[in-house]
């Protein structure tokens, strides 16, 4: 579905590089995962698809055909984006916000209203009493939930989410991760996912593209990852969840709680 | 007070409040709909943002009295609503502009990318993004633009433009403090209205991005509203059907000047033609209007002519001054009816008594016995070529040189205080003091005999014409004299001061 073609993004021309050969194919309907270290190039990679940062060499494809022979603002209208700052219209209501995409591509206002509330309700917002609500006035993590609802607003096939669920409490985000692999299945969206939490990753994705200095360092099911790593770093990395797990169990022995896991 | 001034007084009142209302408002939305377009054109487009504010910065350096004369200029001489419409626009541009680009440069960068990533076009970024953030910004731009020029828009008044102005420039001539200060409070009254009003505005929305939710919609409903109306009023006023008026008559802003307009004016009415009269006209830009046909008719003096339009320094005496000017004139489109039969010029002025015993009745008796009296002039009399070529012709020179305002020299010289002041001769209160003015038997003073005028256009109707004429030659310095110390002095209205002169004189009218 999407297809990296040894894409290079220099900011500097040429001198460093955020994104070097990248070469990866996101089939139709899976969830991918771009985990890696801050800087290494993740929210540079998920612009390209949707045309935010142009290549420097190289090209983004979807669906065979190269972005750049998609009209930018219908690309756009098309892929769901969930911001990593989240990016909603301080002047526009939550209503607003959500219906955004929506009344850029000409629905009807009971067809938007009705996605609205269809959405908010999705990511445990009701319309009755969110609607209303100005950005300002949202927690964190509110607006993260209200940010993931508008890149799902107008149905989109690919959705590009830049740390999506980074700012909620663990309840809310085992919750709202469960909802969101649910609709994706449902749906069959095809999903690049920009997240540092590898658990998150082993949970969410198909397929899980670890990258370091703008490079891929390996690309594989969790399952792969952890029995045929090809680097240290990925080891290291794929391990983090089960070690910090052993960790707490530990602690919770030590504890005596015995209905811990019930 | 009689009923009858309350109305007159309450009439004029509403008319400046108009005037002044619907020139800013006019002003300033035409601003508005040039200026935020500029805005964002400059921060679209880095480069023309240099270009763009240094050329509004120029324009705003250039003193506000400056453009106005410029703009009639340049509009061929018109003067009225239009001219001072155009300055103001100008000057309102400013503080639009640049808050405009700053208020867009302030526009969250993070918003802007999100705006771009969810397939909005540049222009729906703009529309439906950028301009509604940049609004608070771009309203406090907007009032300081609404309060810069409801100050300006005072000075319209000398393009004959009705604002609060006029108790200010006619309070300032007839030195009527009460005026000024009825003009000023009354033009700071409407900038703190005005800005008050758009404050609330902004308050309110920038309640709405906070989200203050309630009954905000019907507020903005109601107030954009109010405001729509009264945009559409104050440009509705642009294009009302101007009054049927058969000629217009000018007038600068001095008492003569109101009395001789009045004169005009009674004398056209008596012959059955409608009149309008624009009054307190600065004196660069009533001879631009008349050229313009913005006026008809208006009495000019020749020294005004002469060194203020022909810039000459020197004065050759007044025959060939009168000459000159009458050729200057003509040459410049405008038609020379004739001579006033007056003259207000500067001059050399003692008490009767005085100049009796002293034996003086010519500047040159002054040579020698100066250097032991003591002389008042007005603010500018010693700074001007007047008095130094009285010094360096007749050698006159003065113990002590005071400078009065000219409503105390008249008192100084009568009670003795001053021996000397410099007076102008159709002053009333020449005649009021029973003061002599003194020979200038070698021109040292510019002569400024006064000089009717009229528009080419008016030249076409022969009967207006035939009035005019009639008026020529007819007025003395003891008529004029007798005229403006009814009003200077009694405190007489302008239309009394006419009466008497067409009493006096008798302009001899017969009916066509
Ligand atoms: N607009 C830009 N101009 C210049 N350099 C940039 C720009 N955007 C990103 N970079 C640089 O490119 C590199 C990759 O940035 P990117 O935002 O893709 O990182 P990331 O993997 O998303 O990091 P994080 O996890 O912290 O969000 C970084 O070194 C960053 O400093
Ligand atoms: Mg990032």
């Amino acid at each position: 579905m999407i297809e990296f073609n040894s894409v290079s993004k220099s900011y500097d021309g040429g001198v460093s590089f955020a994104v070097k050969n990248f070469v990866l194919r996101v089939n139709r309907g899976e969830v991918l995962a771009l985990v890696g270290e801050s800087g290494c190039g993740k929210t540079t990679t998920l612009k390209m698809v949707n045309r935010l940062v142009s290549p420097c060499s190289g090209f983004v494809s979807i669906a065979g055909k190269s972005v750049l022979d998609i009209c930018v603002q219908d690309l756009r209208r098309n892929i769901g984006y969930v911001f990593q700052g989240v990016g909603l219209f301080p002047h526009y209501s939550v209503r607003e916000n959500v219906s955004a995409v929506p009344s850029l591509l000409g629905w009807s206002p009971e067809a938007v209203e009705e996605r609205c509330s269809e959405l908010l309700a999705l990511v445990g917002l009701p319309l009755a009493s969110f609607g209303n609500r100005m950005p300002m006035e949202l927690s964190g993590g509110q607006a993260q939930r209200v940010g993931v609802a508008r890149a799902l607003a107008a149905k989109p096939e690919i959705l590009l989410m830049d740390e999506p669920f980074g700012a909620l409490d663990p309840i809310n985000r085992a919750e709202l991760q469960g909802e969101f692999v649910r609709i994706q299945k449902s749906l069959k969206l095809t999903v690049v996912m920009v997240t540092h939490d590898v658990t998150e990753a082993m949970l969410v994705a198909d397929r899980i593209a670890i990258m370091k200095q703008g490079r891929i360092l390996q690309c594989d099911t969790a399952a792969g990852l952890l029995s045929s790593p090809t680097d240290d770093y990925v080891t290291k990395l794929m391990k983090t969840p089960l070690t910090r797990a052993l960790e707490v169990s530990k602690l919770v022995s030590a504890a005596q709680t015995t209905d811990y896991f019930r | 007070m009689s009923v009858d001034f309350e109305m007159k007084f309450l009439q004029n009142f509403l008319d400046a409040l108009q005037g002044h209302l619907s020139l800013t408002l006019a002003s300033v939305a035409i601003g508005i709909i040039v200026s935020i377009p500029s805005g964002v054109l400059a921060h679209q487009f880095p480069r023309a943002k240099q270009p763009l504010m240094v050329i509004i910065n120029i324009i705003q350096t250039i003193p506000g009295l400056a453009i106005l004369a410029l703009v009639v200029t340049f509009l061929g001489g018109r003067i009225g609503f239009l001219p001072a419409f155009i300055a103001l626009t100008l000057y309102s541009m400013l503080p639009i502009v640049r808050n405009t680009i700053t208020g867009l440069e302030a526009v969250p960068w993070d918003v802007s990318e999100a705006a771009k990533g969810i397939g909005m076009s540049r222009s729906q970024r703009l529309i439906l993004v950028e301009l509604p953030l940049a609004k608070p910004v771009i309203i406090a731009g907007l009032r300081t633009a609404i309060v810069w020029t409801v100050g300006m828009a005072t000075l319209a008044t000398l393009v004959g433009a009705p604002s609060f102005g006029n108790y200010i420039f006619t309070g300032l001539q007839t030195r009527n403090l009460e005026s000024v200060l009825l003009g000023s409070v009354a033009s700071a009254a409407l900038a703190l209205v005005l800005d008050a009003a758009i404050g609330l505005y902004q308050k309110r929305s920038i309640e709405r991005t906070r989200g203050v939710v309630g009954k905000r919609s019907f507020f903005l409903l109601f107030y954009q509203f109010f405001v729509v109306m009264v945009l559409v009023l104050a440009i509705a006023t642009i294009f009302w059907p101007a009054k049927q008026v058969d000629v217009v008559v000018g007038a600068k802003g001095y008492t003569e000047q109101h009395v001789l307009a009045g004169l005009l004016s009674a004398e056209l009415n008596r012959a059955g033609f409608k009149t309008e009269q624009k009054i307190g006209l600065g004196s660069q830009v009533i001879f631009e209007a008349l050229r313009g046909n913005s006026i008809d008719v208006y009495f000019e003096y020749s020294g005004t002519v002469w060194a203020g339009h022909m810039s000459h320094e020197d004065n050759p005496g007044p025959e060939v001054i009168r000459e000159a000017v009458e050729r200057y004139v003509e040459s410049q489109g405008v038609y020379f009816v004739g001579f006033g039969g007056f003259e207000n010029r500067y001059a050399l002025a003692m008490r009767r008594d005085r100049a009796e015993a002293l034996g003086v009745t010519s500047i040159t008796d002054l040579a020698g016995i100066g250097e032991s009296m003591k002389a008042g002039g007005d603010l500018e009399f010693f700074g001007r070529l007047e008095w130094i070529r009285t010094n360096q012709i007749y050698g006159v020179d003065f113990d002590e040189k005071l400078i009065f305002d000219s409503s105390m020299m008249y008192g100084a010289v009568a009670s003795g205080e001053v021996d000397v002041i410099s007076a102008y001769t159709t002053d009333g209160r020449i005649a009021a003091y029973d003061l002599l003015i003194l020979d200038d038997p070698n021109n040292a003073m510019l002569s400024y005999d006064a000089m009717l005028l009229s528009s080419d256009r008016i030249t076409k109707r022969p009967g207006v014409m035939r009035v005019l004429a009639r008026l020529a030659n007819r007025l003395t310095d003891a008529n004029m004299r007798e005229a403006n110390r009814m009003v200077d002095v009694d405190g007489l209205p302008v239309s009394t001061a006419v009466a008497f002169l067409q009493n006096t004189v008798n302009f001899d009218y017969k009916s066509d």
